[in-house]
């Protein structure tokens, strides 16, 4: 998750939520994203609220983070029978980062642990974490399986040595299939993360990235363009034309040849930047984002999202330890959306998704763009027919063009 | 020395024969107005503990106050060998735009005070200036100012002014406006020097008016100068060209402050009031007379002011038009040069074709527009006016790009300028091979000084108009001055060059222009506009063409990429205020045809870059 928070309103230190919180809960997932705000390093592009070992200490520890995650658990659990807010089984749980196997795989156990006893979870739900190829064992990973893990994302990002340095990632190559090895005996399904267009990168380079990712056979596949965030070190390498800037059409280029590669490969796209094996090994917690389902952010700069409620908890990990040892909420600020505002981060999320978005449900103003959009081929005319607004390839990496054209004015 | 008058003539009963009316021609800066306030402390009109600096030149703060009128001709008292005089000193607009004004302020004079900055030598503007005043015969007494700077050179310039305009160099009188030396031994010399008004006493009256003011509580206020008879309060008077006529309602002087009198005779130089609500009622030139005695023949010189330059003003903010149009109804009130009707360009929606004098002009009105108003304003490339002759030999009146016919023609004719230019002597070659760029043919060339030359060169008014005089500084280091005045006409080899964006014509772009250069304003459009024009979906051809010929041609590619790669849990918010952001951003853009223009892109690409670097100073 970026680091600068949104603006919004004041959360209130009980954390309750306002009553729509609570309606039409019943017909919605819901999920439970941990963060994990640790790394052994820290990456050149990376703007995420993540910190090295050395940087924290007190009750933000990594020792003690496990014991403060579960804390937010319970104080969620309350949270939401306070609000009015049905009670529901996890659907998916998801630990991202930073790094989150940089913490023991007990700890991880121990937080997924606290989730379900307070909660419970469905039969088949999707539990992932994100891995450093660097920071995984045969022992750790056999550990998760048994906690109930289902699924492992690993940060390959790129198979080229100088890539991998300009973008600070510390592990080799070569670690990479091992570790996928590992996570399929220890019955995980496995993605790959790969980020294309870093600078100094060629095309050859990246179809190398590809075609290496794909010959381990992975389940899932996310691709993105690499974003230079204010405030990272890339940024101010490339400020000071110490790495050359990013160029959108070579972004195009090299997404064109991602999508290519990794159809060919029998993967289909699902999400704009992202791929997987068979629909079922679609990350249901991803798509549970884009379709507005319900989900607890637990950690430092956690977002949540619970009917047309998002909040986003306090950044720093000693700050967010102290609000939680006073059992106030560690919220930071949130917004309750309106009507329209839902429909616009419906028609935001849901265009990104093969699965489309219902033509009925746009206003007249945007209906009457769907012809325009066949027209320029950004929008696949056969769905269309059907009444689903699904984007081409072209219409993917316009997408946001796309989005700004059906929304209402 | 001569001391301040004891006693002053009263208006109305003043023997012409005491009467000295002046002006004082000057390049802006060269100190007029200094000069002019000590003039009326020397003279006992303004005591010295009510003087503020710069008397005659605040116009800004009466308009801030609802106030606005201006002392275009102050009377002041002084005394030579025991004898007190009237001295009315008369201002004159400083800019060659006003030429006509100019030429009016000067016929109400019978000499003119030469000023010139002792630091820097005659300006281009003040030669043309003194030109017009050589031309209405006034005596003129040449006065080098600012001598107390150490960068004076008062025998270089004395020489180069003697040298101009006959005479010896050591006649020119040396003052100081700031520290007052040599301001009364000028007040002498005006008094000594410069002939008396002449005129009959019985004749009806005839005065002529050399400048009409707007005041939002008086109305109209009229300057006059009365040639033959007299003019009284109460009665009516007639506008001879017109033949309008209104009751004098107000007469009087301005002694600094309006102070009615009971008339003016020959000779005398005064205000007027009638109620009337627009200086079109009151044109400068135009004779007023007595409507029960009036006079059988007008003055001579009367003409109506002919725009020069056409320009397109178009608000930002399409829902400004209103304010604008009432603001352009304002201004006219006070500004009788300033023509203008509403024009829709299909790119720059509502707007008005708005016709200046010249180039300053535009400037001026523009300005006083976003200032007064409150308005942002897009104006278009300016351009002159052209008669185009057809096959069927109609003439047509050209005062917009758009209304060039396609095809047809027989011949076109463009305004032509007489233009000189002043220049340290180094500048020659580059002002002579940016002028014979510009289509100039040169007229002559005269050392004014050992090191100052005088360039005179007809060329094509269109060619002048829009960046000339920024180059020309740029070129010569700032020292050039530049002069012009309108001088005929020519045929010549124009064609309207047209801008096309993905096939659809953006009138606000289209241009005339010489043959030879249409293509260079081709290549430099579209080049500019490649630049300006964000990329689109899909790819856009920009075009320039002259009828169906297309003569230069660019495009942009269109754009592949414009999608978020990440949009997580913690992504949407941030994503969604982004939106929201652009959709704001996509109001503000101008569709021609399916191709989105940012509102900066009309301005950057009507906006030269030498005027763009002046805005960022």
């Amino acid at each position: 998750m970026p680091s600068v928070l949104p603006l919004g309103d004041p959360a209130p230190p009980d954390g309750l939520l306002p009553a729509q919180a609570a309606q039409g809960a019943g017909n919605r997932a819901f999920g439970l994203y941990v963060h994990i705000p640790f790394c052994a390093v820290r990456c050149g592009y990376c703007d995420f609220n993540t910190y090295t070992a050395t940087e924290l200490g007190g009750g933000a520890s990594q020792d003690a983070y496990a014991g403060t995650a579960a804390s937010e658990v319970a104080f969620a659990a309350r949270v939401l029978a306070g609000s009015g807010v049905p009670a529901r089984q996890l659907s998916t749980v998801f630990f991202g980062g930073g790094t989150p196997t940089l913490l023991p795989a007990d700890d991880l156990a121990l937080i997924l642990r606290a989730a379900v006893d307070e909660w419970g979870i469905e039969d088949g739900a999707e539990v992932t974490t994100e891995a450093n190829p660097d920071s995984v064992t045969p022992e750790s990973l056999a550990v998760l399986k048994a906690a109930g893990f289902t699924r492992v994302s690993f940060g390959m990002q790129s198979a080229v040595p100088h890539v991998l340095k300009v973008l600070d990632r510390t592990h080799t190559p070569s670690r990479v299939p091992q570790v996928v090895q590992w996570a399929r005996e220890a019955g995980l399904a496995v993605s790959l993360d790969l980020i294309y267009g870093t600078p100094g990168e060629s095309l050859d380079d990246w179809r190398y990235s590809l075609e290496t990712a794909l010959s381990y056979q992975p389940d899932h596949i996310s691709a993105y363009a690499l974003i230079v965030e204010d405030g990272t070190k890339l940024a101010a390498q490339m400020r000071r034309g110490e790495v050359p800037g990013i160029d959108d059409d070579d972004h195009a280029d090299k997404y064109e040849l991602a999508d290519q590669l990794i159809s060919a490969a029998g993967l289909g796209w699902y999400e704009v930047s992202n791929w997987a094996r068979t629909p079922e090994q679609a990350c249901r917690h991803n798509l549970a984002y884009w379709r507005g389902d319900d989900w607890w952010g637990i950690g430092p700069g956690a977002h949540s999202h619970v009917g047309g409620v998002r909040w986003w908890n306090v950044k720093h990990p000693t700050a967010y330890a102290g609000r939680l040892a006073q059992g106030a909420s560690p919220a930071a600020g949130r917004e309750t959306l309106d009507g329209e505002t839902r429909t616009v981060e419906r028609i935001m999320l849901e265009a990104r998704l093969q699965a489309g978005l219902e033509v009925a449900t746009l206003s007249a103003v945007g209906r009457h763009q769907v012809a325009g959009l066949i027209a320029d081929g950004l929008v696949d005319p056969a769905a269309a027919f059907r009444g689903r607004l699904v984007l081409t390839l072209k219409g993917r990496l316009l997408a946001d063009a796309v989005v700004r054209r059906i929304l209402p004015d | 020395m001569s001391p301040m008058a004891r006693t002053a003539p009263v208006p109305a009963a003043t023997d012409p024969a005491i009467i000295r009316n002046f002006c004082i021609i000057a390049h802006i800066d060269h100190g007029k107005s200094t000069l002019a306030d000590r003039m009326l402390q020397s003279t006992g009109v303004v005591q010295a503990r009510d003087m503020k600096a710069q008397y005659l030149d605040r116009m800004d703060i009466e308009r801030e106050r609802g106030i606005t009128i201006k002392s275009q001709a102050v009377r002041m008292p002084w005394e030579v060998d025991g004898v007190s005089y009237a001295l009315n000193m008369i201002d004159t607009p400083g800019h060659v735009d006003f030429t006509y004004e100019v030429s009016r302020s000067l016929a109400a004079c019978e000499g003119a005070v030469l000023l010139v900055d002792a630091a820097q030598g005659i300006e281009a503007q003040t030669l043309a200036n003194l030109y017009l005043a050589m031309e209405n015969d006034l005596t003129i007494i040449p006065v080098l100012n600012k001598i107390d700077l150490p960068a004076a050179q008062p025998e270089k310039y004395a020489a180069e002014l003697a040298n101009l305009i006959g005479g010896d160099p050591e006649d020119v009188l040396l003052v100081s406006g700031k520290t007052g030396v040599g301001v009364e031994a000028l007040l002498d010399k005006i008094v000594t020097d410069l002939p008396a008004p002449v005129g009959d006493a019985n004749a009806p009256a005839r005065a002529m008016i050399f400048d009409s003011v707007y005041d939002t509580y008086r109305g109209v206020v009229t300057y006059v100068r009365v040639v033959d008879g007299m003019l009284h309060p109460r009665e009516r008077i007639q506008m001879m060209s017109t033949k309008a006529s209104h009751e004098l309602l107000e007469i009087g002087v301005s002694s600094p402050e309006p102070t009615p009198s009971k008339g003016l005779g020959v000779g005398e130089v005064g205000y007027l009031i009638t109620g009337v609500k627009d200086v079109r009622q009151s044109k400068v030139g135009d004779t007023v007379t007595n409507l029960a005695k009036p006079a059988s023949e007008s003055l001579s010189g009367y003409a109506d002011p002919k725009p020069m330059v056409f320009s397109g003003l178009y608000p930002l903010d399409g829902t400004d038009y209103p304010v604008l149009r009432d603001a352009l109804d304002k201004l006219k009130l006070n500004d009788a040069a300033l023509v203008y009707e509403p024009e829709t360009s299909a790119a720059l929606g509502f707007g008005f074709r708005v016709g200046f004098l010249g180039l300053l002009h535009l400037e001026i009105v523009r300005e006083r527009l976003e200032r007064e108003f409150n308005l942002d304003l897009i104006s278009t490339a300016p351009n002159v006016v052209y008669e185009v002759t057809l096959e069927d030999k109609s003439v047509l009146t050209v005062t917009n790009p758009s209304e060039f016919p396609a095809g047809k023609i027989r011949e076109v004719r463009e305004p032509m300028v007489s233009a000189t230019i002043l220049a340290p002597n180094e500048f020659v070659g580059a002002i002579m091979e940016l002028c014979q760029g510009r289509r100039g043919q040169m007229k002559g060339m005269d050392y004014l000084s050992e090191d100052r030359v005088e360039l005179r060169y007809w060329i094509p008014l269109a060619e002048i108009v829009f960046d000339f005089f920024d180059i020309l500084k740029s070129k010569t280091r700032g020292y050039a001055s530049l002069d012009w005045k309108a001088d005929g006409e020519q045929v010549a080899d124009l064609v309207k060059v047209d801008i096309l964006l993905q096939g659809e014509q953006v009138d606000a772009f289209s241009a005339i222009t010489h043959k030879d250069k249409a293509y260079a304003y081709g290549v430099m459009m579209t080049g500019k506009l490649r630049e300006l024009i964000p990329r689109q979906q899909f790819e856009v051809p920009i075009q320039a063409a002259i009828g169906s010929r297309i003569i230069a041609r660019e495009s942009i590619r269109a754009i592949r990429k414009d999608v978020l790669a990440k949009c997580y849990g913690g992504d949407i918010s941030r994503k969604r205020k982004l939106l929201e952001k652009q959709k704001e951003g996509k109001k503000r853009m101008k569709m021609v045809g399916r191709v989105e223009v940012p509102q900066e892109a009309f301005i950057a690409a009507l906006t030269t870059d030498e005027s763009k670097d002046k805005a960022k100073k």
